[in-house]
């Protein structure tokens, strides 16, 4: 499972990191996502999965099993 | 086991195609439901994303995840779609367009639509969210803006251009974004509440009155405690005359005095409502085999022992997902911490929990446009809005989950500074390293 941020369609709604806060961070001088963890371990796939679509840009995406 | 098959569920039927009725169309396929899903929807676009239309009323770069990314979208950018073409298609959704449900017959389970056709199911979800208030006789001049669908974001766009004057009446979230849009572009904005404060009823008088000087900063004529009693169109423009006797010229007027939830054509189903359909935690509604989410649905949830409605985003998303469940029988208690976020002047507001009936609110000034605000409730943390404090956000939406004790996670205000309650040591993010 790896995790990716498009950070141009990223608007700082911090979901994910209400959602997967060992995943996600928020750097709050540019209001963009931090991937903190970009191949995290499957325990977390459930949350990151919330987070992904939790997010009201649709800026995160999970690939791979 | 196949609960939904069980249950007799052959024909899910879902009126309402914005964003709660498209999620709980993806959550019941997600939890593979087999039978055929009917998704109607009364406008004729295809499901879009709302925020935008407020959000970006006059942005020339709305962001958009089709677009390639770092590039600058044309000044009009076309709608968000919820999901891409063909999407319903693949998923065995039989999205309907352009067809309004008139009225419901809980007893026979038939949707009348407007056109007079009827439509059977055997399940039901109810997602015909809000709309605008009706304006008052005495403000319903030709040509006052409301806003609410796209058609209403094209016509109020090209008005919202430098030197107009603006008229906005109503500051809860919608207007403030509206008048946040215009001002920034250069229009004159005259901001009317007819609270003492910019919203007061979501978020308290302290947070109103934060907000309205930042609006005031930025250049804005924002008057609270003031009805608007009358609005004329005239030849050059329109005059307002307010509670006090004032009166304001405008070239634009646009009316934000909030929504109500669509349930007219639910009346004489033997539904109860009341603010919304009233749902149980489950968003069950009184009804055996219809649910409700979004805008429309008023349920109980246990997490703040409160019967709530909310009109936002992220809610509109969790809740029609978790009635789409307990629809296919994995009913489970929806019980969120609600979310929302606002973007004015560049300020990125964003709340989580409720601020309703709070019997403390804590603000924290942290200077150069900073804030974080914290309501108490039955003594538990209840509520945090922060304005450029990001990082808070989530640390606080936690506790507020966990239904932390008030006096063990904010901490009593020093004296001598009686207004924000004194600075707070910051709250580290803790998770794992």
């Amino acid at each position: 499972m790896k995790v990716e941020a498009d950070l141009a369609a990223c608007q700082g709604y911090v979901c994910c990191v209400m959602a997967a806060p060992e995943v996600f961070d928020v750097d709050e001088d540019t209001a963009k996502v931090i991937v903190r963890v970009t191949e995290p371990d499957q325990s977390l796939r459930a949350k990151v999965e919330e987070a992904v679509r939790s997010c009201p840009s649709g800026a995160l995406r999970v690939t791979g099993a | 086991m196949r609960r939904d098959v069980d249950r007799g569920l052959r024909r899910i039927v879902i009126v309402g195609a914005s964003l709660a009725g498209v999620s709980a169309a993806q959550a019941l396929r997600e939890a593979e439901f087999p039978g055929e899903i009917v998704l109607l929807g009364d406008e004729p676009h295809p499901p879009y994303d709302r925020p935008p239309l407020s959000k970006e009323a006059v942005s020339k770069e709305a962001p958009s995840k089709d677009a390639p990314s770092g590039q600058a979208l044309p000044a009009d950018p076309a709608p968000r779609w919820l999901r891409p073409d063909g999407w319903y298609g693949e998923h065995g959704i039989d999205l309907r367009l352009g067809v309004r449900a008139a009225a419901l017959d809980t007893g026979r389970k038939r949707v009348i639509l407007a056109d007079g056709a009827e439509l059977d199911y055997d399940g039901l979800v109810l997602a015909t969210g809000a709309r605008p208030a009706p304006l008052p006789g005495a403000l319903a001049a030709p040509g006052v803006l409301t806003l609410r669908t796209i058609e209403d974001a094209a016509a109020l766009r090209p008005a919202l251009t430098a030197g107009r004057r603006v008229l906005v009446i109503g500051a809860g979230f919608i207007g403030l974004e509206v008048a946040a849009a215009a001002q920034s572009a250069g229009a004159h904005v005259m901001l009317v509440e007819v609270a003492m404060a910019p919203l007061a009823r979501a978020l308290g008088d302290q947070v109103g009155e934060w907000m309205a000087r930042r609006h005031r900063a930025a250049g804005a004529d924002v008057r609270c405690g003031q009805p608007v009693r009358r609005i004329s169109a005239r030849p050059d423009g329109y005059q307002a005359v307010l509670g006090d006797g004032t009166t304001l010229s405008a070239d634009v007027v646009v009316a934000a005095m909030g929504v109500l939830p669509a349930v007219d054509w639910l009346r004489g189903s033997g539904l109860r409502i009341g603010d919304g359909v009233l749902c149980d935690e489950c968003c069950r509604t009184s009804v055996p085999g219809v649910v409700a989410a979004g805008d429309l649905a008023r349920w109980y949830n246990p997490l703040f022992d409160e019967d709530m409605r909310i009109e936002h985003w992220t809610n509109a998303a969790e809740q029609g997902r978790a009635a789409a469940r307990t629809l296919l029988g994995h009913a489970a208690a929806y019980a969120p911490v609600p979310y929302f976020w606002s973007d004015q002047y560049g300020m990125r507001i964003r709340f989580a929990g409720r601020a309703y009936a709070a019997a403390e609110v804590r603000i924290e000034d942290r200077g150069n446009g900073s804030m974080v605000a914290l309501f108490q409730r039955d003594g538990l943390i209840r509520g945090v809005l922060c304005v450029d404090a990001l990082r808070e956000l989530p640390v606080r939406r936690l506790q507020i989950l966990n239904r932390q004790r008030w006096e063990e996670v904010v901490p009593e205000p020093s004296p001598g500074d009686p207004v924000s309650g004194g600075r707070q040591s910051r709250p580290v993010l803790q998770v794992p390293p």
